[in-house]
């Protein structure tokens, strides 16, 4: 059995069918080829899947396909600008050597960008408990959190 | 651009692929036709298999093929380990790449199922009935070679896999004269490597030519094709392996592997390409494991707390078989770094490797030496104790004096250059250390529990000249090699057998270049992880990338210098030796004006128009380069905590961490290695541990089982250094990748028992959970 679902990734709108039990990560990746967003575990702790899902950040992998429909969803591939330059959180990370292996980066960053929604000017404290929910192996996190503030006042809407 | 491109601290070129999500990793692969397996993994430690019936699976929708070891019969050799420590008589239990008969794991893959999605292929996995006849399972590292064990292999003996040795000096003699013994049996508990992306494997298979191309989750690609090719009968010329982007490995992704191999035989046996991705639940159970010994150690001092010897036994798991580099870690990485920084006079210590019915145990981030770091930093702690004296002390007592050309020590090794009192001492000097026991004890009084860890380690990396890789029974070689080629523009390619992963050096590669040659980094692609379009390399692990493939690279790039020297005297018609060389531009010597730079040199050797005789065309070389010996990086750590005595809880409130690594390429690469490496100590320390009940099922056996450090629960870590020169390597660099984390697990567990010095508690093994460390301060108060 497959149901139709209408969803928008990064500006694109995506008509297709699909079983009901399809995970959104699942979908993003397999059925469009959208491979920035990452699976890393299979409990919802590890939020490479992260993705900015009507605007605010979500674990793809905790969310059916099906749940999804009729709603706007950014990955990695939409976050810098149609000009191709990056964004300030992007940068950032750049600068301040934020990544190593890079697969935990495109949750990491939109996890980023959820902190800086809700909150626009965080404590060192307050990024380290806004990033809680995604992990990384290789940096410790500090370069993270560097990014993250460093990206604090240039962030867009 | 010029020689100040060592040392700089530039942006990685590997990152805007990465923060923009248009890199590729194994898993992000689609090829056409291409069909995806899942593996059917033993819910047993330990069982006979009766009957397999796949009738179900194989008819269920979307399904390919299933198969079996029946199947694979004649077609997959067992999956080899090619560490073959020699004196240890060592027992290599048969690991077939689908269990044949018995399952010795929870996770040891029985069957295959290869299907048109990833679903359909999870659904089939439900359809294969399995008839088991569960066994005893052997588990507890202090049982697992005794009498009434249970035997996991039928043909090895109390379950043991080698017996192995290391002596220096008259340790009896050591221990009959002591004034002072300190003795502790510690766990080096189970960890688990955790990569952020699971193994992966995509094979395909071209039938008409005979060709296979493997994509990979591999941390040495070219190892990775010779044993593939052992284990498949694809011969090496017809088999081609990409690592591609590589989502970190900390020693998980050294080995070759059962499941890649079979994924390799689906992509055969179908003519169509075949891809399989574990889960993390498949990644916790079957991807390797790290650590888990048990020490007996004890530690002979003078009452002025000189050590004059260590004497240990430990008996190392290593899992129901034996990994590809297995039997070197907790012996050649282990003991043969048992005096560490100090100048030890004796030692022994006998290692037992140990099968059990668990996970495969392989290298994990400082693979052996953590180990070995721990023991001796856990007991110079307890002999300051027992003397009364400070930990600094003593550790001062006994360092191993300054030396810059090389200093033997007991075990047999030659260290290369060092100065492990003057880091001590810097360390101290930041931390105010003095300052910090006045805090400690003001905070006494007032009932708050701070304790302050000290780790002074030297780590044995760069691994290492291949005649010794040989007699040590490492079955490969230990060289790396680089080609550096110019193109008519003057820009250039490197190629290089080594493989990173995430360390960055694309970045760090194309900064030697630079700094060598003259030439902006951004005018310089690193290309690596293609055994078809890569010189051959051993591959990236124990801190040996930039130690050993930089030396190659540096050593190409003088060539190439060489070469462009003899051009441009052509050109500028003088004679070579009156060539000078600065910032990319050859100049006869007080005219720098009227030289020729590299990229007027890389334009005339490739349309070669006007070249010296006997010169070829091109610009282009390549080095083998084989280290004379092994690097010892070093340095000294300091954690600062504090322990809430009503809940156990452990705070790290300061960590200071200064590493020795020689001159750095690029500080803020190496300030990430060390950020990530401590992390992963303090991870050992804290919060991680593979945990098996008695029957051999793994309860840690998800991320919400298993803590991996978080990013609330850690301080900001404060980075120092000195530099001091490896004085055998081309660049004097040493390696940094695992530094942090054979430092910090001591440095944290000695400052979390300083904390609860108050209460008289016992040691508490790791991790120091609440729980335990609550029950060490009552049972403590008890005493």
């Amino acid at each position: 059995m497959t149901v139709p679902v209408s969803i928008a990734i990064n500006g694109r709108r995506y008509e297709r069918e699909v079983e009901p039990r399809l995970l959104l990560v699942h979908f993003i990746r397999d059925v469009l080829g959208l491979t920035g967003t990452k699976v890393g575990c299979d409990t919802s702790q590890c939020g490479s899947c992260t993705v900015l899902l009507d605007g605010a950040a979500a674990k793809s992998c905790t969310c059916l396909a099906v749940q999804a429909d009729g709603s706007a969803i950014m990955t990695i591939e939409g976050l810098a600008g149609d000009d191709g330059g990056l964004h300030p959180l992007q940068e950032s990370f750049w600068n301040k050597h934020g990544l190593q292996c890079g697969f935990c980066t495109p949750g990491m960053i939109l996890a980023a960008h959820e902190i800086l929604r809700t909150n626009p000017d965080p404590t060192d404290e307050e990024i380290r408990h806004g990033l809680e929910g995604n992990f990384c192996r290789c940096t410790g996190y500090q370069n993270i959190v560097r990014a993250v503030r460093a990206a604090v006042g240039e962030e867009k809407s | 651009m010029s020689t100040a491109m060592f040392g700089s601290g530039i942006r990685r070129r590997e990152d805007p692929r990465l923060i923009t999500g248009a890199a590729s990793y194994t898993d992000d692969l689609v090829l056409p036709g291409m069909l995806y397996a899942a593996m059917l993994r033993s819910p047993h430690a330990h069982a006979r298999i009766n009957a397999i019936d796949v009738s179900r699976a194989k008819s269920a929708r979307g399904v390919a093929a299933v198969y079996t070891s029946a199947d694979t019969e004649g077609a997959l050799q067992p999956t080899p380990c090619a560490w073959l420590l020699p004196d240890s008589d060592l027992k290599i239990a048969e690991y077939p790449c689908l269990a044949k008969g018995t399952v010795r794991y929870v996770g040891e893959i029985v069957a295959v199922v290869v299907a048109e999605s990833r679903y359909q292929a999870y659904d089939a996995l439900e359809l294969i009935d399995v008839d088991y006849d569960p066994l005893p399972a052997v588990i507890n590292l202090e049982h697992a070679g005794g009498p009434d064990a249970p035997r996991i292999h039928a043909e090895i003996e109390g379950n043991q896999a080698f017996h192995w040795t290391v002596t220096g000096g008259d340790v009896d003699a050591a221990f009959a004269g002591a004034d002072a013994i300190v003795k502790e049996r510690i766990l080096q508990q189970r960890l688990i490597p955790t990569a952020m992306e699971t193994r992966s494997a995509v094979a395909h298979y071209i039938k008409a030519s005979g060709e296979l191309t493997l994509w990979n989750t591999t941390q040495n690609p070219h190892i990775v094709r010779f044993l593939c090719s052992l284990v498949t009968g694809v011969p090496e010329d017809r088999l081609r392996v990409i690592a591609p982007e590589v989502g970190g490995g900390f020693g998980s992704k050294i080995a070759v592997y059962p499941a890649d191999f079979v994924t390799v035989f689906c992509a055969m046996k179908l003519g169509t390409p075949v891809k399989w991705t574990e889960t993390r639940s498949e990644n916790y159970q079957a991807t390797t494991h790290g650590r888990n010994h048990v020490q007996d150690v004890e530690m002979a001092a003078t009452k002025d707390g000189k050590i004059t010897g260590i004497r240990a036994t430990v008996r190392a798991g290593m899992g129901a078989y034996l990994s590809t580099a297995a039997p070197g870690i907790p012996t050649i990485l282990h003991g043969l770094m048992l005096s560490g920084v100090y100048d030890i006079p004796a030692i022994r210590e006998d290692v037992y490797g140990l099968y059990t019915n668990e996970t495969p145990v392989e290298a994990y981030r400082g693979a052996g030496r953590p180990e070995a770091t721990f023991m001796l930093e856990r007991l110079v702690d307890m002999l300051a104790d027992k003397l009364g004296m400070d930990p600094a002390e003593v550790r001062r007592n006994n360092f191993i004096p300054k030396f810059d050309d090389g200093h033997d020590v007991v075990t047999g090794l030659t260290y290369d250059s060092g100065d492990y009192e003057q880091a001590l001492d810097k360390l101290l000097r930041h931390a105010d250390y003095a300052g910090l026991r006045a805090e400690q004890e003001e905070a006494r009084q007032q009932g708050r529990y701070l304790g302050i860890g000290l780790s002074t380690y030297v780590e044995i990396c760069g691994l290492g000249p291949s005649q010794v890789a040989g007699a040590i029974g490492f079955q490969g070689g230990l060289w790396e090699s680089a080609i550096i080629r110019f193109h008519p523009s003057g820009k250039a390619h490197v190629f290089i057998g080594s493989s990173p992963h995430g360390q960055g050096e694309e970045t760090t590669f194309a900064q030697i270049v630079a700094a060598e040659l003259g030439v902006s980094p951004d005018d310089v692609k690193v290309v690596h992880g293609d055994t078809d379009n890569t010189p051959m390399g051993w591959g990236t692990y124990g801190s040996r990338t930039t130690a050993v493939g930089g030396a190659a690279l540096a050593l190409t790039a003088r060539k190439i210098r060489e070469k462009c020297k003899v051009i441009a005297a052509h050109l500028i018609e003088a004679a070579v030796e009156d060539m000078e060389y600065e910032d990319g531009n050859f100049f006869v010597k007080g005219s720098p004006d009227n030289g020729k730079t590299i990229q007027d040199i890389a334009l005339m050797a490739n349309v070669s128009w006007n070249m010296p005789e006997g010169i070829e065309s091109g610009l282009e070389a390549s080095t083998f380069y084989d280290p004379p010996n092994f690097v010892f990086p070093y340095g000294a750590h300091l954690a600062l905590v504090e322990v809430d005595a009503e809940t156990g809880q452990v705070e790290i409130k300061r960590y200071i961490a200064l590493d020795d690594c020689g001159p750095q390429i690029n500080p803020m690469i190496v300030e990430g290695q060390i950020h990530g490496g401590v992390v992963q100590g303090i991870g050992q320390a804290l919060w991680e541990e593979a945990v098996y009940d008695e029957d051999g099922q793994l309860l840690s056996g998800s991320m919400l089982d298993y803590a991996i450090p978080r990013a609330d629960k850690l301080p900001d870590i404060e980075v120092l250094s000195t530099v001091t020169p490896s004085p055998h390597h081309p660049l004097g660099v040493k390696g940094i990748g695992e530094a942090g984390t054979i430092a910090s697990t001591a440095a944290v567990y000695n400052a979390v028992m300083d904390a609860l010095k108050p209460f008289n508690a016992r040691a508490v093994n790791m991790p120091f959970t609440p729980e335990r460390v609550w029950r060490a301060i009552q049972e403590g108060k008890g005493n």
